[in-house]
């Protein structure tokens, strides 16, 4: 047997320095430059970078077996449908077919889910989604398992697809998603679930505690604006399709090489539907082409597996672009009131949200997302009165899940959108109204938490406004449309174009939250290779694109001293480094990674100590690493590892928790449910062209704090990436689904930006250390995807005058004619 | 499937006469496309990439014979003079890559409405050079689009060439997208005038079953513009031409727009293209004078 493509651990070591595009101000705290070339506060190259940028590197679905069979997967038609017989006979019949598998054929539990197991292996029963896997097929060529799907016969008894997230939420006779008597797991007691309701959260403080009527708070209020918002489907776009190969092994397990953000997740979720211990299931991380919390839940992993275990040979599945929209979960889309309060001088008073989330047919991340949802769904405001009700609800739409900014993106469009109202009819700049509101360290959140970090949200917003303006638009001479809304194709020359500015702050949390035991673990060995001190860094946890292999790498080059650092390669031969999603690896596996350091760097002392290299003359002596040696603050280098070490090698492993949280109160949704708080203002300018409702935006400025920076270069790369993605959201991106069908799923016209569409971005990074967190670092990943989609579409309302209720904004909201 | 690669015209001609069903690829913007989805699966491929004709261009008489696989990053970079309003509908093509690759024969052979050669062809009066066993016959391009997807080609024909006319006068065209590159057209709009017979040509893309054409706003401004002085044409003139225009389009509401939007886009780009086309006509008119 063959292996899988090379997967041989990436190199770290000689880092050269990139030049960083963020601009930190003074004032701020500098980064303690690292003594260990290449360490933490540097821009090393990341290892994979060169193979990636020169289409080299082996991605999840370019594995490769010779005796490998390819699966297929047979998909629902209908959103919603009852299964009267499934037929496979023509199928199994095929030559070049050697497995045709139904729900029959799942070895053990029938369900999986991440949080919450109702998800099929394959449907039975029903199905709940247009594109839900009800069949897979393995064949010795692509084409001959997908002419095998064509020959399996289902019979399907169509029902009535429930596609009203609304009505799901509150009328009782709406049909149910999941029918009572489906032998579901019980839910948490404290999600209030009933019907198709996945998670109802309140919220309630001030005078909404005491049972206040809205009636009665509005009252306290000079200003009261009220407003109703729609958020879109939005997809993560990933560009690495589903994919995995999984391999049969002589232990009758199976060795499954896949693209997925947590490793550990996974196999819980495999093992027992392939009835086998989880020591029989082994993973090992693919290439992964892209994540952003499509890969949280699993696609192919449980099909590839039994069809690998059916046919004793190596199985191979990899979507397409099509599949690959029906084949992950997505933004949840939102309906949301939202009603705030304000005395004349522009003091909030009071706010209302009711949040409806679309979850789609299966639950996913939704009782999570919800949490999120109602927790931070009036944002980074101190508010005395708030009152939050936030819903998840099964429909038989496509499901939905995590993607960055998790529940806090849909509230922020929101709340920012009625804070700029509220500014307007108080006659106030947008941001100074957000300074008088502002939460800062110390203030408590709408949950009740006190936020124990720095946040200086006043003083971000105001380097927002006084960032440098983009040079106005040119009066005369030459046109370069490219710089104009419509670009190559050619639709102005200046007329109809108009110029608004918007600004946009978010507040999201990183971590696990809500009494999660939230945990990474790293493995660190050091050694003697070839004369010179080695690192090798072992961890489960998933380079999704964002760069922890290099920030792996750096942690250990600070801790250690030592340059040359190994990351090897992502499994579950180490234990559990949790998701790569929430924002926090960085926080988490690098905690981890230096906690595995420092107890490596115990063990080196332990041994100098044992060695006599520190006498009695000096036993409080600090010791360190560096260069590659072992140093005494008073003396200097006592000995090189080298020499130190010899032939034995220091291995140590730890496992790194944050600190505890909450689940939130069901009835007040009072708890410090949160690990920490990231903050991301942003400021717009975009150039709209009114007569025709296209949008260029023209500057897309941002401030964050992000406690610590790590490695600069890879810091603005998410700060750019998050508020692309926010861009999207903004003005172009959206699954459109009616009749709970997915209408375009392609990129032919499931538009994502290019680069014509996000300007160039000035940065401004601020590093107030968080003194609960590794480093003192704030997760940084999601927040810019929060601020930047109410920022531009703040700026389209100025420039247009237009409301804007509903993201994405499309051509036909700006220039005032009705769709749908 | 049956993959057939002829080295020469004579040959792939005999090819398609031989298996009429088989579906001509050159730059496979489209086709391999709906392969790749599945949503065709051609009984042949006729591989036209090894037949050099297709990717030269000539004069011929006062036109421009431009072959059917001449690459829209070809047109973009020398044939900007002399096919104006192509020119300016091959840069809003795609990408950089698909611009390497597509070309003008694909379009007409896919006969989507949303081609963005569609429109400049029937504003400048282009003619279609189809090609057989049976021998070579031209079809204007007026005179080409049938139907939704269905053309005046027979089935053992081969897209030939396109020619087109020499400039006489202002060519434009605008194209719709929700972003600002990188996109299908949600309509699209050429305009060219013709000083010498003082008419004017148009054409619509992606806003009804074929191109279109705006004959009344055709006429409408053959008889308003100003022919002899290119003034810019008044508010009024430049509304109703724009009406024009957008009550010609047949367009639907789908993904990518509603059909309303579409009229009133289509109104707004005529209105604007008639605006620079009178400007280049002013410009025109000084340098030759």
């Amino acid at each position: 047997m063959t292996t899988p493509t090379p997967r041989t651990p990436v190199p770290v070591h000689s880092p050269r320095e990139a030049p960083s595009p963020v601009h930190s101000p003074r004032e701020a705290p500098p980064s303690p430059a690292s003594s260990t070339p290449g360490g933490v506060g540097s821009s090393p190259r990341r290892p994979d970078g060169t193979l990636k940028v020169t289409g080299e590197f082996a991605y999840s679905s370019d594995m490769w077996m010779d005796d490998m069979l390819w699966g297929a997967t047979l998909r629902s038609p209908h959103p919603h449908a009852r299964i009267r017989g499934i037929d496979v006979t023509g199928a199994v019949r095929m030559p070049g077919v050697h497995a045709v598998l139904t729900h029959e054929d799942v070895p053990g539990e029938k369900r999986y889910g991440l949080e919450y197991r109702d998800q099929p292996v394959l449907a039975f029963g029903k199905v709940r989604y247009r594109g839900e896997p009800v069949a897979i097929v393995a064949a010795d060529h692509p084409e001959t398992a997908r002419r095998a799907l064509d020959r399996v016969r289902v019979d399907y008894e169509v029902l009535e697809p429930v596609s009203d997230p609304v009505r799901a939420a509150f009328d009782p006779d709406c049909p149910l998603v999941h029918e009572a008597g489906e032998d579901l797991p019980p839910a948490h007691p404290a999600h209030h679930r009933s019907g198709n309701r996945v998670r109802y959260q309140p919220v309630r403080t001030g005078a909404f505690a005491d049972g206040a009527t809205a009636a009665e708070v509005r009252a306290l209020a000079d200003v009261v604006v009220t407003g109703e918002y729609q958020v879109g489907m939005q997809d993560q776009a990933f560009l690495g399709p589903e994919s995995g190969l999984a391999v049969p092994a002589e232990d009758g397990g199976v060795d499954l090489h896949i693209a997925t953000q947590w490793l550990h997740v996974d196999q819980s979720q495999i093992a027992p539907c392939l009835g086998l211990p989880p020591e029989k299931v082994r993973l090992t991380l693919a290439g992964v082409g892209g994540a952003f919390g499509a890969r949280e839940d699993m696609s192919m992993q449980v099909h590839a597996c039994m069809l690998a275990l059916r046919t004793g040979r190596p199985v191979k599945i990899v979507y397409n672009r099509e599949e690959s929209f029906h084949g992950h979960v997505h933004r949840h889309p939102a309906r949301l009131r939202y009603e705030h309060g304000a005395t004349r001088d522009g003091r909030l008073v009071y706010a209302t949200a009711e949040i409806v989330l679309d979850g789609g047919a299966y639950a996913s991340t939704t009782a999570a997302v919800v949490g999120v949802a109602s927790s931070l769904g009036l944002g980074p405001y101190e508010i005395p009165h708030a009152r939050v009700d936030a819903y998840g609800v099964y429909t038989t739409n496509p499901p939905c899940g995590a993607m960055r900014g998790f529940g806090a993106v849909q509230a922020c469009f929101c709340y920012e959108s009625q804070l700029d109202r509220l500014a307007a009819e108080l006659g106030l700049h947008p941001v100074e109204l957000r300074i008088r509101n502002a939460m800062s360290e110390g203030s408590r959140t709408a949950t009740g938490q006190r936020v124990d970090m720095p946040l200086p949200m006043a003083d971000m917003l105001r380097r927002a406004r006084e960032m440098p303006m983009p040079p106005e638009r040119a009066a005369a001479g030459p046109v370069d449309v490219r710089a104009l809304p419509g670009g190559v194709a050619n639709t102005s020359r200046g007329e109809g174009v108009r110029r608004g500015v918007g600004y946009g702050v978010g507040l999201k949390n990183l971590c696990f939250s809500e009494g999660f035991d939230d945990y990474s673990t790293a493995r660190v060995r050091l050694e003697v290779v070839g004369g010179e001190p080695a690192v090798q860094v072992h961890t489960a946890a998933a380079e999704v694109g964002q760069g922890l292999v290099t920030i792996k790498g750096q942690i250990a080059r600070t801790e250690l001293g030592v340059e040359r650092v190994t990351v090897l390669p992502s499994d579950t031969r180490v234990g559990s480094a949790g998701s790569s999603s929430a924002s926090r690896q960085s926080y988490m596996t690098g905690g981890a990674v230096r906690a595995a350091c420092l107890a490596v760097r115990a063990r080196v002392f332990e041994l100098v100590r044992a060695a006599g290299l520190v006498g009695d003359d000096h036993p409080d002596e600090l010791l360190g690493l560096a260069g590659g040696k072992v140093v005494s603050g008073a003396r200097g280098v006592l000995v090189s590892l080298a020499d130190l070490l010899g032939a034995s090698a220091v291995e140590e492993t730890r496992e790194f928790r944050h600190r505890a949280t909450e689940m939130l109160d069901p009835t007040t949704g009072q708890g410090a449910s949160h690990t920490q708080f990231g903050m991301c203002v942003h400021r717009a300018v975009v150039d709209v062209d009114v007569d025709l409702g296209l949008v260029k935006v023209v500057a897309l400025d941002a401030v964050q704090d992000v406690g610590r920076v790590l490695h600069p270069q890879q810091l603005a790369g998410q700060i750019q990436g998050g508020s692309a993605q926010g861009l999207g959201l903004a003005l172009m991106e959206e699954i459109q689904v009616s009749g709970s069908v997915i209408r375009n799923p392609s990129f032919t016209d499931y538009l994502i930006p290019t680069i014509l569409d996000v300007p160039p971005m000035r940065i401004e990074v601020l590093e107030h250390p968080d003194p609960h967190a590794p480093y003192g670092l704030r997760g940084a990943g999601e927040p810019p995807t929060l601020s930047s989609t109410p920022a531009i579409v703040a700026a389209v309302r100025a420039a247009t005058g237009r409301p804007l209720s509903r993201i994405p904004v499309r051509p036909e909201d700006i220039v005032g004619i009705e769709r749908d | 499937m049956e993959f057939l690669s002829p080295a020469t015209w004579e040959e792939a001609l005999a090819a398609k006469s031989a298996r009429p069903d088989a579906v001509p690829i050159m730059g496979g913007t489209d086709v391999m496309v709906e392969l790749n989805f599945d949503r065709r699966r051609p009984a042949a491929l006729l591989d036209l990439t090894r037949v050099p004709e297709l990717r030269e261009w000539a004069p011929d008489g006062d036109r421009l014979r431009l072959g059917a696989g001449v690459p829209y990053a070809v047109i973009v970079d020398r044939l900007a003079d002399r096919a104006p309003a192509l020119a300016l509908a091959s840069r809003a093509v795609a990408s950089p890559q698909i611009r390497n690759r597509g070309s003008v024969g694909g379009n007409l052979g896919g006969a989507s409405p949303a081609g963005d050669a569609h429109p400049p062809l029937l504003a400048t009066d282009a003619v279609v050079e189809l090609a057989s066993v049976r021998g070579v016959r031209r079809v204007p391009a007026r005179e080409f689009y049938l139907g939704p997807r269905r053309t005046a080609r027979s089935d053992d024909e081969l897209i030939a060439a396109v020619l087109l006319p020499a400039p006489a006068g202002p060519q434009q065209f605008a194209k719709i997208g929700t972003r600002n590159a990188m996109v299908i057209a949600v309509a699209s709009f050429a305009l060219a005038l013709d000083a010498g017979r003082r008419s004017a040509g148009t054409g619509i893309g992606s806003a009804g079953p074929t191109p279109l054409r705006a004959p009344e706003a055709e006429e409408f401004l053959a008889a308003e513009f100003d022919w002899a002085g290119g003034r810019p044409p008044s508010p009024a003139v430049a509304q109703e031409f724009g009406a024009l225009v957008a009550a010609a389009a047949r367009p639907i509401d789908d993904v990518r727009g509603s059909a309303a939007y579409r009229r009133h886009a289509l109104s707004v780009l005529a209105r604007r293209t008639l605006g620079w086309a009178a400007a280049d006509y002013r410009r025109e008119m000084a340098a030759c004078g």
